[in-house]
């Protein structure tokens, strides 16, 4: 948490900002073992468990954190990961064989542009809630390995394999995916 | 000759061969007798060229060339097209040089051509970091100084290139893309001065101008459009609202070459409901006097105080000489995005209200103050926190930000206007993170809707500035109109920005549709005019993307029967006379 809140206060007060400065391994993907903790709100920094992500969604954004050094990787934004608890009947078979009690996890960057996907809600071209760009309306389905189902997105959200001990949540396995925007500005 | 010597002496061959094509498949630079870019000739262009933003400092985006005329464009015909590889909105104008065309797409990306044939002489390639995010990924273009271009990126740099091979000369950091700062703009380039502006007001920024060495790229001056402490105007804010206010300045100034005066348009205050930020705001929604040679605010005029729907009002306003209720009035030219067309009157000290009158239907001004100019709200449809309000028109505006034109000849305004969109949202106090929107509501919750029975959606409008009457308008019944608009000395008036592909000519005197060509993608940039070995060129690039892909959404969403696919990826357009 600490690690965290020194990397906002860095971003809102210098522009003087050198990678060096930022705790080792803080701006590293996440890797296997990596813990999952909150990257708001009022539990900003906890472990994320099952037991607090509401079943349906919304999803909780989240950062991975070395359980070795207890640095938070919130150095680099394209480490921020949507967890997101669904029923498993929803859930299409690859993406079910993925899911840990129906809990998933995506990459929060969108695959057009690079903004943060902020937004669940109903999708423009289904009834069901999705999982949504609010800078270029992409839209994703978070029960089908979150693939494009409207906007400009080119490809899925990367997918960030879990795993669950007692309670919480960890990362077991690099990114499935490319993370980021496909064309940068 | 052993088996090995033979294959070395072929590998040898064929890379002389490669080698031998991609020279003659390119004319492949450097570029020979590059024409140097000075003050002089900025100030007064050769009419073969396109060097500024519109073309000339006061924004007027007219070309003196005729060659291609109402009676002859029937015959227009495209003479080569040159492929950008990469998708996103291409807003730039192809800017051009004595034969030598400079093009900006998204991505950090210049390519320089051959305006003649279409061969490429260069491309530079910014390498945009892998974190940067993009709201409006786009480039609006180059300026040109002496013998080097001038790019503002996205991911906030300044850089300067050789014009001749594309070399980077300098690059100058101007502010923090991580949260949410970037630049979009061609620079405006005054005297040996590359001054830009900043983007980023739906991130809470604060906006700024400012100005760099074109030799060195050393920053000369830094000018915040929202005054800070001690500053005038600094009292029509309370609190802390000022530092995060918006106020970005996203778009390229204008110049008064005779004042040496710049007039740059700002952007709406943050975040969106004037609730927020209680007071006028200064000097968001402005436009702002400069000099440029120190920063130094010589006067302003804002145009509506407290800004509650992201009406900014970027675009600079054109410098026309009117004749005007039997007097000359040096004016300042504004159709806004908050749907009133503003005439202004520039003087050394001030900038004087003239005449305001809508130019699309809007519910949310009763009136302007005769006195003052200042338009008078209706608060039923001023955005306030906690009660979702409507309001016409849309987010977008009467006109957003692509150009109006104004043609010498026949001394009409074209702009770019669209009707039957309204918006609407609820206010909701939500905390600024660094690098995400930070709209005072949830994205989500902001629409987009058209009136019931609209029978069309875009305008193109000719108005007379100097009378306040409308001469002819052209509807677009299933479109948004979102391109900016070029006129020409042969009477034409040259619009892309529907969601048909198509680019269009039109009598500039009457509004009769001459000439159209479906191109790759939709159209959202700037038609220019050049002139090669005494043919007269038309260049756009086309390629849809960013807001008139937003609106596009929206519509598709709302409407039956509207196209819902336009498709991406930049193409750059040029056309002569069929020989």
């Amino acid at each position: 948490m600490k690690s965290a809140l020194a990397t906002t206060a860095c971003f809102a007060c210098s522009t003087q900002v050198h990678a060096g400065e930022d705790a080792p391994g803080s701006d590293e993907r996440p890797q296997k073992g990596d813990l999952l903790v909150f990257a708001e709100g009022d539990q900003e920094g906890k472990p994320v468990t099952a037991a607090a992500l509401s079943a349906g969604g919304p999803p909780v954004h989240a950062w991975p954190k070395d359980p070795k050094t207890s640095v938070v990787r919130s150095a680099s934004r394209l480490n921020e990961i949507l967890i997101i608890r669904l029923d498993p009947a929803e859930l299409d078979e690859q993406t079910k064989a993925r899911a840990v009690d129906g809990i998933l996890a995506y990459s929060a960057i969108c695959s057009h542009a690079g903004c943060p996907v902020t937004a669940w809600v109903k999708s423009d071209v289904g009834d069901k809630e999705v999982l949504k760009c609010m800078c270029h309306n992409s839209e994703y389905d978070p029960r089908a390995g979150a693939q494009v189902v409207f906007g400009p997105a080119p490809r899925r959200l990367a997918a960030l394999p879990l795993a669950l001990a007692d309670g919480s949540l960890s990362v077991a396995g690099n990114f499935v995916g490319k993370v980021g925007g496909a064309q940068p500005g | 000759m052993t088996r090995k010597q033979w294959l070395l002496s072929g590998f040898v061959t064929f890379t002389c061969l490669a080698s031998t094509l991609a020279s003659t498949a390119a004319v492949s630079g450097p570029i020979e007798n590059y024409a140097p870019v000075t003050a002089q000739r900025l100030e007064n262009p050769e009419p073969a060229n396109w060097m500024l933003y519109r073309r000339t400092y006061d924004g007027q985006g007219y070309s003196p060339l005729d060659q291609i005329n109402t009676s002859n464009v029937k015959n227009l015909t495209p003479v080569w097209t040159f492929a950008t590889g990469v998708v996103e909105g291409h807003e730039a104008p192809p800017i051009v040089n004595n034969g030598v065309m400079f093009v900006a797409t998204p991505m950090g990306q210049v390519i320089a051509l051959n305006a003649k044939t279409g061969d490429e002489y260069w491309r530079y390639k910014r390498q945009l970091p892998d974190d940067l995010f993009q709201l409006h990924p786009t480039s609006r273009g180059v300026g040109l100084w002496e013998d080097k271009l001038y790019l503002a990126t996205t991911d906030d740099h300044v850089v300067a290139l050789d014009a001749k091979t594309g070399k980077v000369v300098w690059d100058t950091k101007v502010q923090d893309y991580k949260k949410g700062q970037y630049m979009t703009l061609m620079p405006l380039i005054v005297d040996g001065k590359v001054i830009v502006g900043g983007s980023g007001g739906e991130f809470g920024v604060r906006g700024y101008v400012a100005a760099y060495d074109a030799k060195d790229g050393k920053e000369l001056w830094r000018t915040y459009t929202i005054p800070g402490e001690g500053e005038p105007g600094h009292d029509t804010w309370q609190g802390e609202d000022w530092k995060n206010g918006g106020g970005s300045a996203w778009m390229t100034g204008n110049y008064d070459k005779d004042t040496k005066t710049i007039y740059w348009g700002v952007g709406n205050a943050a975040p969106w409901p004037g609730e927020m930020h209680p007071g006028d705001n200064l000097y968001t929604s402005s436009v702002l006097a400069l000099d440029p040679n120190t920063g130094k605010i010589k006067t302003h005029h804002q145009y509506h105080q407290n800004d509650s729907w992201d009406w900014d009002e970027v675009e600079a306003p054109m410098l026309i000489d009117l004749q005007r209720d039997g007097r000359n009035i040096k004016s300042l030219v504004h159709p806004g995005r908050d749907a009133i067309f503003w005439i202004l009157e520039r003087t050394p000290t001030k900038i004087n209200y003239v005449a305001g009158w809508p130019f699309v239907s809007t519910d949310v001004w009763k009136g302007i103050d005769a006195e003052s100019g200042r338009p008078i709200v209706d608060p039923a449809h001023k955005p306030v926190v906690g009660k979702r309000v409507e309001f016409c028109p849309s987010l977008w505006g009467g006109k957003d930000w692509p150009s109006a034109a104004y043609s010498q000849k026949t001394g009409l305004v074209y702009v770019p206007a669209n009707e039957n969109f309204c918006g609407g949202f609820t206010g909701e106090k939500v905390p600024l993170k660094p690098g995400e929107l930070w709209l005072g509501t949830k994205p989500e919750d902001i629409g987009l809707k058209t009136k019931p029975g609209a029978d069309h959606f875009g305008e193109l409008q000719a108005w007379d500035p100097a009378t306040g009457k409308k001469v002819w308008q052209h509807n677009f019944p299933k479109s948004q109109l979102f391109g900016s608009v070029t006129a020409t000395a042969g009477d034409l008036v040259f619009v892309g920005g529907t969601n048909d592909r198509n680019f269009r000519a039109f009598n500039a005197k009457s509004g009769e549709l001459l000439w159209e060509q479906k191109t790759n993608s939709g159209i959202m940039g700037m038609p220019v005019s050049y002139e090669i070995d005494g043919t007269q060129y038309i260049a756009i690039q086309s390629g849809w993307g960013v807001d008139a892909q937003r609106i596009q959404d929206a519509l598709v969403t709302n409407n039956i029967g509207i196209e819902a696919n336009v498709p991406q990826g930049g193409v750059i357009w040029v056309f002569a006379l069929k020989k």
